[in-house]
C-alpha cells in the first residue's frame, strides 16, 4: 500500500502538466458549426459565448466544462439565413435566447484524447451527448477541441416546411474549441 | 461556301433558347421569394441549368468555329449586316459573361455549386459578402442586357421573315418546316 502511495506521487510530480486550465480566452476559442444544404456544404458559426472550464490533465475525471451560446450571434452563411435561423421554426431565439452545454464526465481515452459527456439544451429540450476531444498545450495555455454531430430534428431546430432532411440535412458537424490558460 | 446551318448548329440553337428562356424565367420568379426550403430548392435548380448552359457554349463555340454558318443575304443592306453580327456577338459574350458572373457571385458568397448535387464546382472566390453583393447586381445587369439584346434577336428574326420575306428565319428552323413554308 505504501509503495501504490508512493509511486502515485512520484508520478503526480513527474507529470509537468499538472496545472489548473480554468482561464478561457474568448479571442481564440470558437463554436463553429458545419451543415449540408441540397449537397453543398455551408459553413456558420457562433461569435458570442461564453464558457467556464476547470480542467487538470492529471486528474481528468475531475474536469468540467459548461458553455452557453448566444443564438442570435450566429453566423449560418448569409443575412437571409441568420434571420431566417432566429424564427419559431429553428432557433426560436426570442424564447430561448440560449444553448447550454454542460458535461457530466471526463474520461481519458489515452494519449491526449478524452471523452466528454454531457448534457446538451437547445430550444427547451436536453440531450445527451457525447464529444471527442483532444486536448493540447501551447506553453502557459491549453487548448480543447471537440467535435460531434449533432442531429436538428433532435432539438425540432427547422420545423415545419424544414423539418424534412432534404434541402437542409439533419447532421449538423459541431466543433469547439476552448483555449484557456493555467492558472 | 455553305448555303445552310448544320443540323447540329440548329439544335444548339434550340437547345440553347430554351435553356435561356427557362433559367431567366426562373432567375426572375425565384430572386424575389421569400426564403424556403422551395427556394433553395429553385436557386439549386437555377445553377445546375445555368451550369449546363455555360457548357452547351462551350460546346456551341466548338461547332461555331468548325462549321461557318452560311452568309447573310446579299440583300440585306451592309449597316443591317454589321448590326446582325454585333447582336449575335453580344450574344455570345452574354452567353458567356452571365454565367461567369453567377459562379462568380455564388462563390463571393459562400454558396458553393455542387451540380445535380454530386459533383463540386470550385469557388472562384473567397468569401466575401460585399463582393458578392456587386456581382449580384452584376449578373442582374447582364440578365437585363441579355433580354434587350433577345427581344432585339427575336424582333430582328419576325422582322426578316413577315416585313423582309427572306429565308432568315427560315433556314435556323428544321429541315421538315423549311420544306413546308
Amino acid at each position: 500500500m505504501k509503495t501504490l502511495t508512493l509511486l502515485a506521487a512520484l508520478l503526480s510530480a513527474a507529470y509537468a502538466q499538472a496545472a489548473e486550465y480554468s482561464q478561457v480566452n474568448p479571442a481564440q476559442s470558437a463554436i463553429q458549426f458545419s451543415y449540408q444544404q441540397m449537397g453543398v456544404k455551408m459553413d456558420g458559426k457562433f461569435k458570442k459565448f461564453t464558457s467556464q472550464l476547470s480542467f487538470d490533465p492529471a486528474k481528468p475525471a475531475s474536469a468540467k466544462a459548461v458553455f452557453d451560446v448566444e443564438l442570435a450571434s450566429v453566423d449560418a452563411g448569409s443575412s437571409d439565413a441568420n434571420q431566417e435561423v432566429a424564427g419559431k421554426a429553428w432557433f426560436n431565439s426570442k424564447t430561448f435566447p440560449t444553448a447550454r452545454f454542460v458535461s457530466t464526465a471526463v474520461k481519458p481515452l489515452g494519449g491526449n484524447r478524452y471523452e466528454v459527456a454531457g448534457q446538451l439544451s437547445i430550444k427547451g429540450q436536453t440531450r445527451d451527448v457525447l464529444v471527442p476531444a483532444t486536448f493540447t498545450t501551447q506553453g502557459n495555455a491549453g487548448v480543447f477541441d471537440g467535435t460531434f454531430t449533432l442531429r436538428r430534428g433532435d432539438f425540432s431546430i427547422g420545423e415545419g416546411a424544414w423539418a424534412k432532411f432534404d434541402i437542409v440535412a439533419n447532421d449538423v458537424q459541431v466543433r469547439v474549441r476552448l483555449h484557456a490558460s493555467s492558472k | 461556301m455553305n448555303t445552310a446551318y448544320t443540323p447540329i448548329a440548329k439544335a444548339l440553337h434550340w437547345l440553347m433558347a430554351a435553356l435561356l428562356l427557362g433559367l431567366l424565367g426562373l432567375g426572375l420568379y425565384m430572386s424575389d421569394l421569400p426564403l424556403s426550403p422551395a427556394k433553395l430548392q429553385l436557386y439549386a435548380w437555377h445553377k445546375w441549368a445555368g451550369v449546363t448552359a455555360f457548357l452547351l457554349l462551350a460546346l456551341r463555340l466548338f461547332w461555331r468555329a468548325t462549321h461557318r454558318p452560311p452568309a447573310l443575304p446579299a440583300s440585306m443592306p451592309k449597316a443591317m449586316q454589321y448590326a446582325a453580327h454585333l447582336g449575335h456577338l453580344a450574344l455570345y459574350g452574354l452567353m458567356l459573361a452571365i454565367p461567369l458572373s453567377g459562379w462568380l457571385m455564388s462563390s463571393a458568397k459562400g454558396f458553393q455549386t455542387v451540380y445535380f448535387g454530386v459533383l463540386p464546382i470550385p469557388d472562384l472566390l473567397g468569401k466575401n459578402p460585399d463582393l458578392g453583393e456587386w456581382l449580384a447586381e452584376l449578373h442582374e445587369a447582364l440578365n437585363l442586357l441579355l433580354m434587350l439584346t433577345l427581344a432585339g434577336h427575336v424582333g430582328a428574326a419576325l422582322k426578316h421573315h413577315f416585313i423582309d420575306q427572306d429565308d432568315i428565319l427560315r433556314r435556323m428552323l428544321p429541315k421538315s418546316s423549311r420544306d413546308q413554308a
